[in-house]
């Protein structure tokens, strides 16, 4: 009897990350989902309508929004926000810097993706959020391979990997301090195929970035960044080239690489991503910055 | 677009510092394709700079600063592959002894566990801990890994020997069905490749078996339990009188018209409908995430559990449990606890220390009762509420709870219901 009674791969992640949602609105008193525009967020908001059905989503989003977005970003964002009813908050990083709380850096490889843990810190204690949700994967890199569902942060955000709360079975525990809050990352089991793969079979509608498009942009590293107008400096031996691409990963112009690519629809993603012999995190420059980049601005308050 | 019916097994790893767990993850990871390249480039630059020959595949799992200063895995890392018959997910734990509470972590949601003996060494205290902490945790499967054979010679009595001694020791544990493999992770002998140095070994590789035990029945089908984690009133006018109680079914099967009574108020009603975002469904099972409606307007809130008429849990403020100690301050007897059990948060007493175990011998101390970190002793607790269990041998989720130190907020202890 039980071969009938087996969820396949998706909708097991599906229901454990449901799961994890319906206990952070039961255990927290104020929590927030952040939202960046980018595929593992738009999954999160997915799921999260998923558990709450019919009732609306019982999160604020929060977008953390270093002024150099992608202007398809932000209006998949506000639509969504729209057609769902919830609460948008945003945190400026441009804000931040006119008002003197973060320096701007500056050089070719300048970015803001470093500001950003300033003003989200700064914009959870300002809504007294208890609790953060992230899109955060374990598969994404290897200090977040470390992660907790729930991760306990003291009262200046910090995560100390070495002493994480042991978690068992489906037993979260959610208690702290107050001033304390807790970053949650339901999706932590998903890989970035099985997030493709769910997005195709739900149909879940998506920016178009994410598919190939013609493109300007510039060789860097061994990676190709988008220009966007004069929002990357170039370096005079740095030609502009038009090429088809797709972004695997949508954040910060400034360190998003994007990715040769023909991939039309979602199918087309699929077959690549399974054919894929780089992570999607290797066109991501901040990654690039030393060996342990990640889980040094993680241990800071980063997402 | 249809999915592909693959199924998800999640497995741990347990060894001694040493014995290459690392580097055998590596090696599935590295022979089934799932590294990348710029992983592996990451890697060998690492190997490369520290001076080692060849690339050191342990790297791909050791991901926190402290781990690879010290060569050691401090903390549970997940990794994930997939065959085109199942996905993976792999609980890799430390072997050092400080560290134990990350196996017993490792090992609640795992289907399968990998043990790892160094084919030099044989069965150790490690080993012995190891394999107690998979039979008490009830991993349905234990797949024993003879690693580092090439440094014997590949020779088939040391593989018999450690098999031997494994044998004599776990007779008296509580695994129902144990799995021997001869490899060297390092040469990748028989992890994904058959190998071509023991001809004498019948067996499947590692990942064959991985691909092919039998987990259909690895869940509770028979009981049905579900632990109320929230309601769901959407407070609109499309959906007025909604009320719904959502939760993750921890056992059995649910169809709609089923007799069943709320626990602790213990009225009895109906299931009208089982709903999910999806639609109605025909029946629930685990572990699938639903909302269940009910006949009757009963008040019902979180904590509370669904269960079928004719086959409930115990309600009970006496709780017996074999409890695992995670915290340098040691269990206080009469001390008081938070404790967690399923979406339900109570108080606690500890009544009586029954006994420590003695995890190498299995001896039950009952003259040195102090239970310290990384100990295991059974013990009685009195709780404040009445908490709804089964024993976690009928069911993982309705036999397991947590404590939680109320000054620190930690979490100190896992607990399995006898």
């Amino acid at each position: 009897m039980s071969a009938n009674y087996q969820l396949n791969h998706l909708r097991e992640l599906e229901s454990e990350s449901i799961f994890v949602l319906r206990e952070v609105a039961a255990q927290f008193e104020n929590p927030v989902l952040l939202f960046s525009g980018g595929k593992d967020s738009i999954l999160m908001v997915h799921l999260a309508m998923k558990a709450f059905h019919p009732a609306k989503i019982p999160f604020t989003l929060l977008h953390v929004d270093t002024g150099h977005n992608f202007q398809e970003a932000l209006d998949y964002r506000d639509a969504l926000v729209e057609r769902l009813g919830v609460n948008l908050v945003v945190g400026s990083v441009q804000e931040a810097i006119d008002a003197g709380m973060v320096r701007e850096e500056t050089g070719f490889n300048a970015t803001r993706n470093f500001l950003q843990t300033a003003v989200l810190l700064k914009s959870l204690e300002d809504g007294k959020y208890d609790a953060a949700l992230g899109g955060g994967r374990r598969d994404e890199e290897k200090a977040r391979a470390k992660e907790r569902f729930f991760s306990h942060r003291d009262e200046f955000g910090q995560w100390d990997p070495k002493n994480q709360r042991p978690e068992l079975w489906n037993l979260f525990n959610g208690r702290k301090e107050y001033g304390e809050h807790f970053r949650i990352f339901p999706i932590s089991n998903w890989t970035e195929l099985d997030v493709w793969q769910y997005l195709a079979v739900e149909n879940v509608d998506l920016p178009s970035l994410y598919f190939a498009h013609e493109r300007e942009v510039i060789h860097r590293d061994g990676m190709l960044l988008a220009t966007e107008g004069d929002l990357i400096p170039r370096r005079p031996e740095e030609k502009v080239e038009k090429m088809m691409v797709r972004c695997r990963t949508i954040g910060d112009i400034t360190t998003t690489g994007v990715w040769e690519s023909e991939a039309a629809t979602l199918e087309d993603i699929i077959a690549e991503v399974s054919m894929a012999r780089q992570t999607e995190r290797g066109g991501r420059a901040d990654d690039k910055r030393s060996e342990t980049a990640m889980e040094d601005r993680k241990k800071q308050g980063y997402f | 677009m249809t999915l592909d019916n693959t199924e998800l097994l999640r497995f741990t790893t347990a060894g001694s510092v040493d014995d290459g767990k690392s580097t055998l993850i590596g090696r599935l990871l590295y022979d089934s394709k799932s590294i990348f390249e710029d992983q592996y480039e990451a890697i060998s630059q690492t190997s490369a700079k520290r001076g080692e020959e060849g690339v050191n595949l342990a790297l791909l799992t050791d991901g926190l600063k402290a781990e690879r200063e010290q060569g050691i895995t401090i903390d549970v890392a997940y990794r994930y592959f997939a065959t085109p018959k199942r996905k993976f997910i792999i609980a890799d734990t430390p072997g050092h002894i400080q560290y134990t509470r990350n196996m017993v972590t490792g090992a609640s949601t795992a289907n399968v566990a990998l043990i790892l003996i160094d084919a030099r060494h044989g069965v150790v205290e490690q080993t012995r801990r190891h394999c107690f902490i998979a039979s008490l945790l009830q991993i349905p499967h234990l797949i024993v890994c003879i690693n580092k054979m090439d440094l014997v010679d590949f020779k088939e009595d040391a593989y018999n020997k450690i098999k031997e001694d494994f044998q004599i020791f776990s007779h008296r544990l509580d695994v129902k069905d144990i799995d021997f493999i001869p490899m060297s992770a390092l040469l990748g002998d028989n992890v994904v490749e058959k190998s071509e140095n023991m001809d004498w070994y019948g067996g499947s590789t590692l990942l064959y078996s991985l691909e092919n035990v039998h987990i259909g029945s690895d869940n509770n089908f028979i009981d049905c339990r579900l632990p109320v984690q929230t309601v769901i009133r959407p407070y609109s006018d499309e959906y007025h009188d909604y009320r719904g109680y959502a939760g993750r079914i921890a056992g059995g099967v649910w169809k709609k018209g089923d007799e069943v009574t709320v626990l602790p108020s213990g009225f009895a009603t109906k299931i009208t409908k089982i709903d999910t975002y999806d639609g109605e469904v025909e029946e629930a099972y685990p572990p699938m995430s639903v909302t269940l409606l009910l006949e009757d307007d009963i008040d019902i809130s979180r904590g509370d559990m669904i269960v079928r008429t004719n086959n409930q849990a115990e309600v009970t403020q006496d709780v017996e449990v074999m409890l695992c100690w995670f915290n340098e301050r040691p269990l206080q007897p009469n001390g008081k606890y938070a404790i967690m059990h399923t979406t339900k948060e109570a108080r606690c007493m500890v009544k009586d220390v029954r006994y420590r175990l003695d995890i190498n011998s299995l001896h039950r101390d009952e003259d040195d009762k102090e239970i310290k970190m990384n100990d295991i002793g059974r013990v009685l607790l009195r709780t404040t509420a009445p908490l709804f269990v089964d024993s976690y041998r009928k069911n993982r989720i309705t036999g397991s709870i947590i404590l939680v130190d109320e000054q620190t907020n930690e979490t100190v202890a896992a607990g399995m219901v006898i």
